[in-house]
């Protein structure tokens, strides 16, 4: 078996396979695993833990995440919503910081002492056909056969592209996420965030940050650095609705009062860019053909949700699945697609699927640009006013947010909290 | 331009392994297509821009392997592979 990728999609089926009698070889074109991966970002630990026991105590996780906030950002004020308790201190706990090129580093050693070959700097550039079916890949002038292909290529996955599985992509299910990570000492880190010990905190961002359209910002604390960047829809930063380029929205960002206290003093140590599959449910292709599964962002299984905003357990889950998938085939010695479309069925009965269709109708409503641009301000006019001590009298409140409430506004307001309702 | 300059810096901070001949070419004929006028807005390393006739050209340095310019111009206009093994960005935090 030959597995496309060494990042989570790509290490969790590698992971499973191990020592289970399978030839496995995991091909990787960065430096090193992890070396093209990036992740805003968090990984929720509680949907993934049963399907790899005891991997996750001794993996280099950064902080485990205990303060959650989101900020509706108008132009010139914001209004946060902060939620910490005992449950997300408690052990285990559900979601963790990390930082991609060391967690894929870890994960693909933990892989190879299991005994499965991994080899980095290899670029693929072409499956192998042969009658129909997919029977190895073309890495520069070498062609490697095998039973079955897995592709964790990643989001643009040009692996199933050229399989056939998927047509090039609308850019509409894509955003765009650009990260900076800014070192700082851990204890400033705890001072700034309100954190003990190696608790960590977790912002998002929602407005003003991407001008009123589609997106966010973000804000994770990992041990010894804060990964803070910017998510934009692709179709609208490509047309003209986006005042300014993409890079100087994260310059913007981090210059907002909200931002630059927190990460005063640190420096930046990368820059990095990623593509993130939004589509959702609608947006999953065709998981196999003949010879081919396909896994994790490559498949487009992540699920934001505007609190949660979900990626990498999807792909872990996702590799474990085809890797149950494939040692089925093996035992039937069959790996045509009717044999492994059992894959889609057991990521139907998992929370993969499970999740990515009750939350399908989720892209499309928080797609709804008033909740960029026009609610931020509205939110933002009506705390302003009910917070301000005027030199005379001041107002009562019930009028004083119903001013700002109109009858077509409470009309749009509805319409819109209906669509809500679907997710 | 000075944002320019600011993002030079800040990619510069990335550790780039030479990739040689570009991954990445804009198709003979398609250089005024005006999809890569959207590549010039979204690239996030700003490595589209447009010269004084009015065409798109690329700088392959500093490039992301993000992906977002094959997304919004499609194959038609770019010629678009990663680059080849063990070259381009490695990221040491990601």
């Amino acid at each position: 078996m030959i597995i496309v990728g060494a990042g989570l999609a790509g290490l969790g089926a590698a992971y499973t396979l191990a020592g289970g009698g399978l030839e496995v070889l995991v091909l990787e074109r960065g430096d090193y695993p992890g070396a093209k991966n990036i992740t805003g970002g968090r990984l929720y630990l509680n949907p993934v833990r049963n399907l790899f026991p005891d991997l996750f105590e001794n993996a280099p996780l950064e902080r485990f995440i205990t303060h959650e906030g989101i900020s509706i950002m108008a132009k010139e004020r914001s209004v946060t919503l902060h939620y910490s308790g005992n449950e997300l201190r408690d052990e285990p706990h559900q979601s963790y910081s990390i930082l991609r090129s060391k967690f894929d580093r870890w994960l693909s050693e933990q892989v190879e002492e299991k005994g499965v070959a991994m080899l980095s700097k290899i670029r693929v550039d072409d499956v192998i056909k042969d009658n129909g079916r997919i029977v190895g890949v073309l890495a520069g002038a070498d062609e490697l056969r095998a039973d079955v292909v897995l592709a964790c290529d990643g989001a643009l996955s040009l692996i199933s592209e050229k399989a056939g599985l998927r047509t090039p992509e609308a850019p509409g299910n894509f955003a765009l996420g650009i990260k900076e990570v800014i070192s700082l000492d851990y204890g400033v880190i705890n001072e700034r965030f309100n954190l003990e010990g190696d608790e960590g905190a977790a912002r998002l961002f929602v407005g003003e940050v991407t001008r009123g359209k589609f997106g966010g910002g973000f804000l994770y604390t990992n041990r010894e650095s804060v990964s803070l960047g910017i998510v934009v829809g692709i179709d609208e930063a490509a047309e003209d609705r986006l005042p300014i380029e993409v890079p100087a929205l994260l310059d913007a960002f981090k210059e907002r009062l909200e931002i630059s206290p927190l990460i005063r003093g640190g420096s930046t140590v990368e820059y990095s860019a990623h593509i993130i599959p939004e589509g959702g449910f609608k947006a999953v292709g065709d998981l196999c053909g003949n010879g081919i599964l396909v896994a994790g962002d490559a498949a487009g299984l992540a699920l934001n949700i505007g609190f949660t905003v979900r990626g990498m357990e999807f792909a872990l889950a996702s590799g474990y699945f085809a890797a149950q998938t494939v040692i089925k085939a093996k035992q039937s010695g069959n790996f045509d697609a009717p044999t492994l479309s059992m894959y889609r069925r057991l990521l139907e009965d998992s929370f993969v699927l499970k999740d990515l269709r009750n939350f399908q109708e989720t892209p499309a409503v928080i797609g709804n640009p008033r909740f960029f641009s026009h609610y931020p301000e509205l939110i933002g006019a009506i705390i302003k006013d009910v917070y301000s001590v005027p030199a005379g009298p001041k107002d009562r409140l019930y009028p004083t947010i119903r001013k700002h409430l109109t009858l077509g506004e409470l009309w749009t307001l509805f319409m819109d909290l209906k669509g809500v309702m679907k997710i | 331009m000075s944002e320019r300059v600011d993002l030079k810096a800040k990619l510069g901070l990335d550790v780039f392994k030479p990739v040689g001949e570009p991954h990445i070419k804009i198709r003979q004929g398609m250089e005024k297509d005006l999809r890569l006028k959207s590549a010039i807005r979204v690239c996030p390393a700003g490595l589209y821009s447009e010269n004084e006739k009015g065409e798109v050209v690329i700088t392959i340095d500093g490039c992301l392997e993000c992906g977002t310019c094959r997304l919004v111009c499609g194959a038609e206009v770019l010629d678009w592979t990663y680059p080849p093994g063990g070259t381009g960005v490695q990221y040491r935090f990601g």
